[in-house]
This record gives C-alpha cells, sequence and structure tokens, in this order.
C-alpha cells in the first residue's frame, strides 16, 4: 500500500522540478516561483513524515515554512519590481552585476 | 740531527708554503710588484729548502720511505677522502724538480716580466701553479691528485693567457683547457672506476694509493675483478697523461701554448706540469704493470708522439715552436719507457729532461728579451752579441741531443737500452728520432747565434736572467752523475752498443745540419724545394687542427649540440617553462568562466556541491 | 485501496502541473499551473491527516502568495518568455542534469531495505487546530514569536524597497 517512500519520492520529484525550473527559466519572477515548487516539496517531506512518525513537529515546521516563504515573496517580488525599474529588465542573463 | 717528529711540519711545508704565497699575493700584493715578486719566491724557496730537507733525510735512512702524513678532508657515511702527503723516492725527485727549477725559474721572470702590467697576477698564478703542481706530485690519493691536476690545467690556462688581450694567447688559453678536459673525462672514469672495483662492499672502497697498490693486483689476480675490466681502467686511467703529457692526439694544444711568457712555457709545458703524465705513470706503475695490452699501446703512442713531433720541428721557424715540439718529443720518449716497463728511465729522463728544456726555454727568454723577435730566420750572430746565453744554449742543446757526457746522453740512452730490449722496430724509431732531435736542435743553433746577423742586434740579459741559465746549465752537465737512477731504485743501466749507434747517429744529424746551415753546402730552400709535398704537409701539422676543427664544427656543433640546442629550446624552454605558463594561463582563463555573474551558474555550482556531498555520505 | 486511488491521482496531477508550471512560456499559465499544484498538495495534505496546514496552505499560499505573484505579473506586464535554448554545453543542460542526478541520488537515500510500513497501519497524528494550536503555544513559542518579527520585517523591507523615490 502507499508508505511513507512513496510520498517522499514524490516530494522528491517535485523538488527537483523546481531545480530544473530554477536552471532553465530566464525570467527572474519565474525562478522565484520555482522557488516556490521546492518550499511546496519539503512541506511534503516533513508532512509525511510527521504522519510517519505519529508527530506533529513535522506540522508545525511546515507551518513555519508557509509563513516564512510568505515572507520571502514579499521581500523578493519587490526587489523583482526594483530590478525591473532599474534595469528594463528580467532576464536573468543579462542581470550579471554580480560579475563586477 | 732531525728528529724525525719534524718530517710531517716539513712536508705540509713544502705542499702549503706557495699556497700561502698565491693567497697573500692574490689579497695584499695586487698592485705591489716589489712584494708579489718577493712572496712567490719566498714561497717556493721555503717549499725547496724543505724538500731538501726531507731528501737528506731520506738519504741518511733517517726518514723511512714511503711516509705518509694526512688528514681526513671529507669524511661522509660510508665514504672517506683523505688530503695528505706521500713521500717516496718518486715524490721526492719530482718535488726537488718543482721547488729546485721552479726557484730558478720564478727569480728570472723577475727581470723577464718587469715590464708587464700584471706582474702581481702572474706571480700570483705561478705560484698556484706550484701548489697544484706539488699536490699532484705529493698526493696520497685519487681526489686530491685529481684535485691538482685540474688545478694545474686552471694555472696553466691562466698563464697560457696571461696577455689575454692578444686573441691568439686567450684561444691558446681556452685550447689548452678544452683538450685537457676531454682527457680527464676519461681520466675521471678511470679513477671512478678503480674505486668501484677496489672493494666489493661500498664503505670500504677508498681512493687512497697505497691501500690501492695492496689490494688491486691481489684482487685481480684472485679473480674479483672481471678480467676485461682492468685493461678498460688502465685505458681510462691512461687517458690522463695522454692530455696532460700532449701524447698524439691530444698534442695540439702546446705547441699553441707557447703564446704565454716565456718562464711560463719553460716551468709548465717544459719541466714541470708536461711531465705529471709521466709522473702519474710512474705512481700507478703497479697498474700496469699487469696490463701488458694496455703497456704495449702506451710504448706505441709515446713513439709514435716522439717520431711525429721530432718531424714537425723540423719545418718550424718559431725558435719556441722548435722547443715545444721537442718538448713534445721528448715526451713520447718518457712515456715510451714506461710503457716499454721503465719506471726509473722514465723518471731519470723526466728529471734531465726538465734541466736542459728548462734551460733552453729560458735561453730563448733571453734571446726573445734582448731581441724582440722569436723567428730563427730573422735572427743571427747572437753569440757575438749575447755570448752567455749563446753558450748556456748551447750546452742545453747538446744535452738535448744527448751528447756524451752531458746528463741527456745517459738518460736517453737508459730508454734507448729498455727499447732496444724489448722492441727492436721502437728501437729503431727512437733512435732514428734521435737523429732527427739533434739535426733540428742544431739547425736552431745555427741559424739563430751563428753567422751575420739580420739586423736585430741583441743585447745581453741581465744577471738575474743568467743566473739561473748558469746553474740550470751546471745540472744539464753534470745531472747524469747525480746517482739518480740510484736514488730511484736500481743502477744506471750502460748498454756499450746502444750508447754508440745513439752516438753515432746524433753526430751525424749534427754534422748534417753544419752542412746545410753553417757552411751552407746544400742550399736549404733547394731542399725545401725537392722535398715541397712532405714539407708542406708538416707545415700544415698532419692537419690534425683541421681535422679537429671539422670535427668541432660540423660533428659535434651541428649534431651534439644542436640536438640540445634542439632540446633545450622546444623541450626545457617550450615545454617547461612556457608550458607551464600557458597551463595556468589556460587554467586561469577556464576558471574565470566560472564568473558569470548570473545567478544561475551559481546555483549550478551550489547544486553540485551539494551533489557530491550527498554522494560521499551515501557511498560510503 | 481508495487511499492508493487518490494518492496517485493527486500525485500525478500534481506532477504534470509542476512540469507546467516549469515550461510555459506565458507567465500567467505558469503561475495558474502553480495553483493546480498547490490543490493537489492541500488534497495530499489531508490524505496525511494534516488539515490544519491544508487549510493554511489554501488560504496562504494559493491565496496570498500566489494572487501576489499574478498582480505584480500583471504589473510589470510579462512578455512570453522566449524558450531558452539549451545547446549542448550550456549552463542549462549542466543544470538540467545536475538536477536530475540529484533526483537519483535522493532516490538512493530514500528507499528503505525492507521497506516502509504502510501509512494505514501507523497511528495517525491528531492534525487538527486545537493539537497544533496546543503545540504552537506550549512547546514552539518561542519560534511562533519570532515568526511575527519576520513578518514585520518583511512588510518594512517591502515598503521600503517598493517606495518611489521623492522628486
Amino acid at each position: 500500500m502507499i508508505t511513507l517512500t512513496h510520498y517522499l519520492v514524490v516530494s522528491a520529484l517535485l523538488f527537483c522540478i523546481g531545480l530544473i525550473g530554477i536552471m532553465t527559466r530566464r525570467n527572474i519572477l519565474m525562478i522565484l516561483l520555482c522557488i516556490e515548487i521546492m518550499f511546496n516539496a519539503a512541506n511534503l517531506a516533513f508532512i509525511a513524515y510527521a504522519r510517519a512518525w505519529s508527530n506533529l513537529d513535522g506540522q508545525i515546521v511546515a507551518f513555519f515554512i508557509i509563513t516564512v516563504a510568505a515572507a520571502e515573496v514579499t521581500v523578493g517580488l519587490a526587489i523583482a519590481i526594483l530590478l525591473a525599474r532599474q534595469l528594463k529588465t528580467l532576464n536573468a542573463d543579462e542581470v550579471s552585476l554580480l560579475k563586477w | 740531527m732531525v728528529d724525525v717528529s719534524f718530517a710531517p711540519a716539513l712536508g705540509w711545508t713544502v705542499l702549503l708554503a706557495p699556497l700561502g704565497a698565491a693567497l697573500l699575493i692574490l689579497l695584499v700584493a695586487i698592485h705591489r710588484r716589489a712584494i708579489a715578486g718577493s712572496l712567490a719566491i719566498a714561497g717556493l724557496v721555503i717549499a725547496f729548502l724543505c724538500t731538501l730537507q726531507l731528501f737528506l733525510q731520506a738519504q741518511t735512512g733517517m726518514l723511512p720511505l714511503p711516509f705518509e702524513s694526512s688528514i681526513t678532508w671529507i669524511s661522509l657515511p660510508g665514504f672517506t677522502i683523505p688530503f695528505g702527503i706521500l713521500l717516496d723516492q718518486f715524490s721526492l725527485l719530482m718535488a726537488l724538480l718543482v721547488t729546485g727549477v721552479g726557484s730558478l725559474i720564478f727569480i728570472y721572470s723577475t727581470a723577464y716580466m718587469s715590464e708587464d702590467h700584471a706582474f702581481s697576477r702572474y706571480f700570483g698564478m705561478l705560484s698556484l701553479f706550484a701548489f697544484s703542481m706539488l699536490t699532484i706530485v705529493l698526493a696520497n690519493n685519487w681526489i686530491q691528485l685529481f684535485m691538482g691536476w685540474e688545478l694545474v690545467g686552471f694555472s696553466s690556462y691562466m698563464l697560457i693567457g696571461h696577455w689575454y688581450a692578444k686573441p691568439a694567447a686567450a684561444d691558446a688559453g681556452k685550447k689548452a683547457f678544452m683538450v685537457n678536459r676531454v682527457a680527464d673525462f676519461g681520466f675521471m672514469l678511470g679513477i671512478l672506476a678503480l674505486w668501484a672495483v677496489s672493494s666489493p662492499i661500498p664503505s670500504q672502497r677508498t681512493f687512497h694509493f697505497l691501500t690501492l697498490q695492496e689490494r688491486i693486483p691481489s684482487f685481480a689476480s684472485a679473480g674479483l675483478i672481471p678480467m676485461a675490466l682492468m685493461p678498460i681502467i688502465g685505458l681510462l686511467i691512461f687517458c690522463g697523461p695522454i692530455g696532460k703529457s700532449a701524447q698524439f692526439p691530444l698534442h695540439v694544444w702546446l705547441p699553441d701554448a707557447m703564446e704565454g711568457p716565456t718562464p711560463v712555457s719553460a716551468l709548465i709545458h717544459a719541466a714541470t706540469m708536461v711531465a705529471a703524465g709521466v709522473y702519474l705513470l710512474c705512481r700507478t706503475f703497479w697498474l700496469f704493470e699487469g696490463l701488458p695490452s694496455v703497456m704495449t699501446i702506451i710504448m706505441w703512442v709515446g713513439g709514435a708522439t716522439a717520431f711525429l713531433a721530432a718531424c714537425l720541428a723540423l719545418v718550424e721557424n718559431d725558435l719556441k715552436r722548435i722547443l715545444a715540439y721537442s718538448t713534445l718529443s721528448q715526451l713520447g720518449y718518457m712515456v715510451m719507457a714506461l710503457g716499454l716497463g721503465g719506471q726509473v728511465a722514465g723518471m731519470y729522463h723526466l728529471t734531465t729532461h726538465a734541466f736542459f728544456k728548462a734551460l733552453l726555454f729560458l735561453g730563448a727568454g733571453s734571446v726573445i728579451h734582448g731581441t724582440h723577435e722569436q723567428d730563427i730566420r730573422k735572427l743571427g750572430g747572437l753569440w757575438r752579441s749575447m755570448p752567455w746565453t749563446s753558450v748556456t744554449f748551447l750546452i742545453g742543446s747538446l744535452a738535448l741531443c744527448g751528447v756524451w757526457p752531458l746528463s741527456g746522453f745517459f738518460s736517453k740512452d737508459e730508454i734507448l737500452a729498455l727499447a732496444h730490449e724489448h722492441h727492436a722496430g721502437l728501437y729503431w724509431l727512437a733512435t732514428l728520432t734521435a737523429g732527427m732531435t739533434a739535426f733540428y736542435t742544431a739547425r736552431a743553433w745555427f741559424v739563430a747565434f751563428t753567422g751575420k746577423a739580420h739586423g736585430h742586434h741583441g743585447h745581453e740579459s741581465p744577471p738575474v736572467m743568467l743566473i739561473p741559465l748558469f746553474i740550470l746549465a751546471a745540472l744539464s752537465i753534470g745531472g747524469g752523475f747525480l746517482h739518480i737512477p740510484t736514488f730511484l731504485g736500481h743502477d744506471g743501466v750502460f748498454h756499450l752498443g746502444v750508447a754508440l749507434a745513439s752516438s753515432g747517429i746524433v753526430l751525424a744529424g749534427l754534422f748534417l745540419a753544419w752542412l746545410i746551415y753553417q757552411k751552407k753546402a746544400v742550399s736549404s730552400q733547394q731542399l725545401v724545394h725537392a722535398l715541397a709535398f712532405p714539407y708542406s704537409f708538416l707545415q700544415r701539422r698532419y692537419y690534425v687542427d683541421e681535422l679537429y676543427n671539422w670535427y668541432v664544427a660540423s660533428v659535434q656543433q651541428k649534431v651534439i649540440a644542436g640536438c640540445c640546442a634542439w632540446a633545450e629550446q622546444h623541450i626545457i624552454i617550450g615545454t617547461m617553462v612556457n608550458g607551464t605558463a600557458w597551463l595556468t594561463r589556460s587554467t586561469g582563463q577556464l576558471l574565470r568562466r566560472l564568473q558569470t555573474g548570473k545567478v544561475q551558474t551559481y546555483v549550478l555550482v551550489f547544486l553540485i556541491g551539494i551533489l557530491w556531498l550527498l554522494s560521499t555520505s551515501v557511498f560510503h | 485501496m481508495t487511499e492508493a486511488v487518490f494518492f496517485y491521482l493527486f500525485a500525478t496531477l500534481m506532477l504534470s502541473a509542476a512540469v507546467l508550471v516549469v515550461r510555459h512560456r506565458q507567465p500567467m499559465y505558469s503561475v495558474l499551473s502553480l495553483l493546480v499544484v498547490m490543490f493537489c498538495l492541500a488534497c495530499l495534505f489531508i490524505m496525511l491527516n494534516a488539515y490544519f496546514v491544508a487549510a493554511l496552505q489554501i488560504l496562504l499560499y494559493a491565496g496570498a502568495v500566489l494572487v501576489l505573484f499574478l498582480f505584480v505579473i500583471m504589473l510589470l506586464n510579462l512578455a512570453p518568455e522566449a524558450l531558452a535554448r539549451m545547446r549542448l554545453f550550456t549552463l542549462r543542460t549542466a543544470g538540467t542534469l545536475a538536477a536530475a542526478s540529484l533526483c537519483v541520488l535522493l532516490f538512493r537515500i530514500i528507499e528503505t531495505p525492507g521497506g516502509e510500513p504502510p501509512l494505514s497501519l501507523v497511528r495517525a497524528p491528531n492534525g487538527s487546530v486545537e493539537s497544533i494550536g496546543a503545540e504552537l503555544f506550549s512547546r514552539y513559542l518561542l519560534p511562533f514569536e519570532l515568526t511575527s518579527f519576520l513578518i514585520l520585517a518583511a512588510i518594512i523591507g517591502a515598503v521600503t524597497l517598493a517606495k518611489q523615490e521623492k522628486r
């Protein structure tokens, strides 16, 4: 039947899909979106472990993750808007100011 | 009565006094000519007196020979090199020669080089030479001997090229050094080979002469050394004398060495340094005794050198060059003697040769000093303007020819007797060479000293230069009666038949020269015309120099040096030096690609790091 | 049995939507696909007895965060993104490969010899609001309070960053 492993496999796949998204997308906002996918994958893993170990700790952690993700998205989008205003572009290839 | 315990002190003084003089001159007296000259002479005279004292001690039996005194110079685990003095009849005789004749030549030089700019450097180098020569003579082990060997080569180079501003002199110095280097390579291999076979146990191998003298023959007969190896070692060691004593085919440096000042030619290239090779053969006679094949090679090399050099002297016109070729010829005699097994004969001839050849060279120096001319054709009638020089030169010439009762007669006849005993062909060759020696020596004397002056009126030399000439002349006359062979080992040999034959051919040579050059009964020009082809061949000195030049230019430089240059250019510079730079630069270029400034790149690097960490924890 | 059906249903839906998020060129479609992912995830949470968290997921994540994204995208009027060219030696290929290897590695880490017991046999935790609340306000009180600071910081940050320059 469905075991912990199933959920973990799904979580791993979701994580890696998010990772691929980060690596391949050019738009900064889309990269932020793929980061959200990764957050969700982690959440799934935590909840699954909470279920498997009959614990509430995993669910508490998932709660905090959601909160933090919300805060992070807020600030991240604010930065993205600033970037769009300054550099007139959201292309990840052109935002290479870190080189200097 | 001198206590024997003084002997070590005396011995070390002999060795170190000239060195001290050299160092003092170099440090203190470079610009003070008078002090330099006095220091050098003092150093060598002190050495001479000490040697004389040691000699007298040995004669009276107070000093048992062989006597040794040495210190450990280098001590490594399993390997020690001593530094010391070994006194036996041969080293004492050589030391007496070097210090005695050397002192006379030093005194002579003060007058000869009085107008030279580099007076102090000259005397410093002469003292260094004396020290090096004494190192060779008194050495008690191979390393010390080789050190002295190379040092005399160096001093010779410095002294030949004393007037280095003159290109011919600088080239001659270089040539001498390089030719000797070639020979010393084989010599060094021989020394190392001898060391290697001196014991199967590495820590017991030695360079020490007396130890080797005991061990090697017994090892060889016991079969501990491969039979094929001993002749090779002997030949390799013989390479040293081939170079130093200017045997054929490495004789080419000696005539060119006449570019140096004449006292240098007298001391180094007549009396002492070139005799070092003969001395070495004497020292290592125990090695060659059991190697008949190598002895044969040695005697033929000596005989060939004697004959070929005498031929070359026939066509020379430069006074010093004639004497140089006669030195070559006499050296050939000495080497031949040793090849025939005559240790005593070779050393005897070495001693008498030192006397009369030094005399001849100093006399030539006197002529040059007085007339500033070296070509005998431009001289003439010197017996009127330089009587003392002429007389002493005549005495030296007669000694060289081997006229009874001068010293040269006795020593040369010992060698001829030895040759007569062992090998007829070599005996006739040597006798013919004796005749030729007489001819060209007489030619030189007749053309330069008799007849009418060709314009260069010389003046007699100062007493400082004449007194050494007188002393050497006395030694040349009386040297045969000093019982030298007895001191060396066995009594002098006298073979009536050989003596008569040699005297006969010498007189024939003298008469022929008198006919052509004094009486002018046969014109020398016509002779030269008639024998044009041999004459030009001899003038070009058998084209040996051309052969060497061709070899160096075409084979060595093009092939070997070319390969080395290619290797250096492409492998060392191209690959190792430039390659390292290229590698560093390329790596830098490559690594620069990592710094794209893009976040996604950094995420990738991060990811790879995580992958690596996880995999090490999972897969271990 | 039913559990398995639902699990596979939601899991497949979620993963396909995730792939769509990554592959769509239009930003709007990506965001909407992410919405589907969130909903499927909430359903999975409910299957795992995490009722409160599921509700939070819908309310906060789908309801607030994604709406924020939508607003920003609409504000910035993004053009459809040109697909990145995936040549052989680019960063993106390397990245994809690295992510794939990470996936394999994670599978290796996850699998246990002997397997896990089916979840239906394990005692389920009580994921209701009361129990979460009890935990949150007893054992996890400090992180809870600190989160408020975090949110405060985020608010200040967002306001400061997005402020227009005063002329």
